[in-house]
């Protein structure tokens, strides 16, 4: 089971996994029993064993009914309390405490490929990201394109990239390593080749690659992005940027609000998208 | 001028692929050869008079189901096409017929997948449902004909209507939607879906939604004001409580998916804004609205499986159901919590944690019901002396199955499970694992058990039990592997994947899987053709092959069209069991004679109606305006002159039923 939910990386995919097994270990101690009966009874009823009771008159038992209402009802119950605070303790929005600062990283879904900005940095990169292990990543999500999840299954949640609409999702890799991303939304024509590569490394080696991704030649401009980001394309490989406009992140999100009055669609302050 | 006449279409939107040559040939090659073999034994009078134009519920029922049976066919090649795509797709070795991978292009294969969900739930689940409703509701409840008989030959020729337009693609256009069956926008805005795929996906959908509206209503009304004298509700049989839940959610619920796709083909026709990503428009006011029609959508297609599934249980136990008041009671609470859970198709759009965790609670809570009406089943069986016949094996494999089912289901119901296998494959197996063991095996399971009140002979045992084995191992096959692949990381609507995600043996096992249900359903059909050559030997001469409880067991089978030649009196639950037990028979002459009948009559205006609606919807996908104003004031024309008619009804004489009772009672 490499590779997927059963494989976790990091302490938000690892909850959700014990999440899982306790709650289908949970159920199982009802349905392993009712299928029993079920099978028990299939069995001694039959019609061909003249050896077993039949009573037809037995119709109704408000005991027997106060059982199985209150069994999965008290399952059910249990399972209730596990989900209020499972939900609130994974919210994806809710900041991971550990001991060293988040990364922040931006990410735009567009067709079909994913672009990654790093604002405190100043680049960016394409269907590829890099963080140091051990460092909570704060996602901050949108789209230029329609509706796209973002999924890493090894790492945890995933969750909506909109367009006009910020998400957020916070995860933390355990250890270094490199893990599949995905979108799990279908978005079009190019939707199951938009995967991208998340890699987990020490500090050492992310601050090694944030400087070789400076050293690179391309620069990520807002011309640059509608010329050769926002056309639609299939397949892409990684890319590197080793700057970026810094209001590129907000004005994406903010070149779908309704045209100004002048009929020209507001964009940040100097910036037609 | 020519855009006046022909609106946006054009030469190339006539077949040139592969699939749509190949669609339209079915569909001309299969038309030329109905149409032949009518012709040859010259039975076109009597399929208009005798079928088509019948407002008698049985004839509408079994056209139903012999609809909703071809289209299981039509979505069950889709389903083939998608799984043989997914296990030949890895890697990037090259692909068949000039697709990149596999043997169909990406934008083909999403419109496969589209197709395939819509035409199952909407044109093969609900057609059955429909069709058994229509056959065995009227008799349950003692009556002669729904309430609005007109209305119910509305309902379903705009259904039919719905189920060819939902085809028409192959032969105009050669696309459909390719965005998922509910057509989530931005994607299937006009910016990004410029073609008249979606289009065609939101008049199918308007044209069946109406007709299955007006059955809805129609049902209502039947249940609440024709039972027979001194059937209280609560005496009434648990299949036609469970079509009344059902029909409740479709007439609360319909609405909203007319609504909701009409507001998106106005974004895409008039340019407006309601679900755009700019200009004010709300993609997530969609998702929210969709769902909320959506997700009582899956209990309207389990909980009359439920309510058949209850009738079987009784009967080949031998016993009356266990619990009657905690099974109506479940169902309700089943009814109403299916408004309340909607949200939990989308935890992952960042609610938050409070919205999130709310719906999760609703929708775990919908397990407790749904567990006491499993229990109940078992007690029924409990000191029972069970028959195992085809109905009673499918009973089996449908709890088995849904349990597990159900089970994914609260797993995913819990929005910290969910954040992990929303969008994929899990989910996939989890709602298939649904529909298929409850609402398809339930269709299944009645089929067979009233198959004989219908038609008067029972189907092939031997044969039908094959079937039912071979559906449950190709199951097994087919969505184990999903669930596996759903852990590992696969998503749902892949066209293709990397080889070294290691998924490919088992899409290949899905695969070989899909292929036995295929075996499965060519063995029921084979099952069909020889209960039909032997029906001399498996001829019902008792109305009652099962020892049945309700009602439809006291009339001839097959039933007459008069349902009852005189109208049963019930003082308790399982009305039939009862008068067995006093040793009453039905078929004998009553002491005080019959009366006469008042029947409605055959009309085709219901057939004229839906013709208009499906041009209407024809000019607004390709924008020819005047045949979508010829189709909107004809459908109103034909509302008027149906209204004015006063002549529906005829009367058949009480010395024509005696004689038809003494001629169906003989055999």
């Amino acid at each position: 089971m490499s590779g997927g939910v059963f494989d976790p990386q990091g302490p938000i995919a690892l909850q959700e996994r014990d999440l899982i097994i306790i709650a289908v270990s949970l159920m199982l101690l009802i349905a392993i029993p009712m299928l029993i009966l079920l099978y028990t009874f299939a069995w001694k009823y039959r019609a061909g064993n003249k050896k077993a009771a039949y009573d037809p008159q037995h119709v109704g038992n408000a005991l027997k009914q106060l059982t199985w209402w209150a069994i999965p009802a008290a399952i059910i119950a249990v399972i209730a309390v596990i989900n209020w605070q499972s939900t609130h303790a994974l919210d994806p929005y809710k900041p991971i405490v550990s001991g060293r600062p988040p990364l922040t990283i931006e990410v735009v879904a567009l067709e079909w490929k994913w672009l990654f900005i790093y604002p405190a940095q100043g680049i960016a990169t394409v269907n590829f990201i890099q963080f140091p292990e051990q460092t909570p990543i704060h996602f901050v999500l949108t789209a230029d394109a329609p509706m796209s999840s973002f999924w890493i299954p090894q790492l945890g949640s995933q969750i909506y990239a909109m367009a006009a609409m910020e998400t957020q999702l916070d995860l933390m890799a355990s250890a270094t390593g490199t893990y599949v991303g995905k979108d799990t939304e279908i978005n079009g024509a190019g939707y199951s080749g938009m995967t991208f590569l998340a890699r987990s490394t020490s500090q050492n080696d992310f601050n090694a690659w944030v400087a070789s991704v400076k050293d690179s030649s391309n620069t990520l401009t807002v011309d640059e992005y509608k010329n050769t980001l926002l056309p639609p394309s299939e397949n892409d490989p990684p890319a590197f940027y080793s700057s970026v406009d810094p209001y590129l992140f907000t004005a994406i999100l903010t070149k779908y609000n309704a045209p100004s009055p002048t009929g020209t669609p507001m964009a940040f302050p100097g910036m037609q998208m | 001028m020519e855009h006046f006449f022909l609106g946006d279409l054009t030469w190339s939107d006539l077949p040139h692929q592969w699939f749509t040559i190949g669609g339209t040939g079915a569909i001309i090659v299969g038309g030329i050869i109905v149409a032949a073999v009518i012709t040859y034994f010259k039975r076109w009078t009597w399929l208009w008079k005798e079928w088509l134009t019948s407002t008698d519920p049985k004839k509408i029922g079994i056209m139903y189901i012999v609809m909703a049976s071809l289209m299981l066919f039509r979505g069950g090649l889709d389903a083939i096409m998608i799984w043989i795509q997914q296990a030949i797709s890895a890697g990037n070795a090259p692909g068949y017929l000039g697709a990149a991978h596999g043997y169909l292009d990406a934008s083909h294969f999403q419109q496969i997948f589209t197709a395939h969900g819509d035409i199952m739930v909407f044109f093969v689940t609900m057609g059955f449902f429909f069709g058994i409703m229509n056959l065995i509701v009227p008799l349950q409840i003692g009556a002669r004909d729904l309430a609005f008989p007109f209305l119910n030959s509305l309902g379903f020729w705009l259904y039919v209507a719905g189920a060819v337009f939902i085809n028409m693609f192959f032969v105009v256009g050669g696309e459909f939607a390719a965005s998922g069956w509910l057509s989530l926008p931005p994607l299937s805005e006009i910016q990004f879906s410029p073609g008249t795929g979606v289009d065609y996906w939101v008049w199918s959908l308007q044209i069946s939604g109406l007709g299955s509206l007006l059955g809805g209503i129609n049902f209502i009304v039947t249940i609440l004001k024709m039972r027979v004298k001194g059937m209280k509700l609560m005496m009434m049989p648990l299949f036609t409580w469970t079509s009344l839940c059902s029909m409740v959610l479709v007439v609360a619920s319909f609405p909203v998916l007319t609504i909701t796709t009409l507001l998106l083909w106005f974004d895409r026709f008039f340019g407006m804004h309601f679900f755009t990503s700019g200009f004010g428009g709300n993609p997530m006011l969609y998702v929210n609205l969709i769902w909320m029609w959506g997700h009582p959508e899956v209990y309207i297609l389990v909980i009359p499986a439920f309510g058949i599934f209850s009738e079987i249980v009784a009967t080949f136990s031998g016993k009356k159901i266990f619990g009657y008041v905690s099974m109506v009671c479940s169902a309700i609470a089943i009814t109403l919590l299916s408004f309340l859970v909607w949200l939990h198709h989308f935890f992952t759009m960042g609610a938050g944690a409070d919205v999130d965790a709310f719906f999760g609670i609703m929708t775990g809570i919908i397990a407790i019901p749904t567990a006491a009406q499993i229990f109940n089943w078992i007690a029924t069986m409990f000191r029972g002396r069970i028959r195992f016949t085809t109905p009673m094996m499918y009973f089996m494999g449908f709890v088995s199955l849904f349990t597990f089912g159900g089970m994914a289901g609260v797993l995913l119901s819990i929005p910290g499970a969910d954040f992990e296998l929303h969008n994929s494959l899990f989910l996939v197996a989890h709602f298939h694992t649904m529909i298929v063991s409850a609402a398809l095996f339930g269709i299944f399971a009645g089929i067979t058990y009233w198959f004989p009140k219908v038609f008067g002979f029972t189907l092939n045992e031997k044969i039908g039990r094959r079937a039912f084995w071979l559906w449950i191992v190709g199951f097994f096959m087919s969505f184990v592997p999903l669930y596996i692949l759903g852990f590992l990381g696969a998503t749902r609507r892949l066209d293709h994947y990397a080889a070294s995600t290691g998924w490919q043996p088992f899409f290949i096992i899905a695969a070989t899987g899909v292929c036995i249900i295929a075996a499965a359903v060519i063995t029921q059909a084979w099952q069909v053709i020889v209960s039909i050559r032997d029906r001399r030997q498996n001829t019902d001469t008792t109305g009652d092959p099962w020892d049945g409880h309700t009602l439809e067991w006291a009339t001839a089978s097959p039933v007459p069209f008069y349902n009852f030649a005189k109208t049963p009196v019930v003082d308790g639950r399982d009305a039939f069991w009862e008068m067995k037990k006093r040793g009453e028979r039905p078929g004998i002459l009553p002491p005080d004679g019959y009366d006469d009948i008042t029947l409605s009559k055959n009309t085709g205006m219901a057939i004229y109606l839906s013709g208009f609606v499906f041009l209407a919807a024809f000019g607004l996908v390709w924008h020819i305006i005047w045949l979508a104003l010829l189709g909107i004031f004809g459908a109103i024309a034909c509302v008027i002159i149906r209204s004015f008619d006063e002549d529906t009804e005829y009367v058949l004489p009480a010395a024509e039923v005696e004689r038809l009772e003494k001629l169906a009672w003989k055999k």
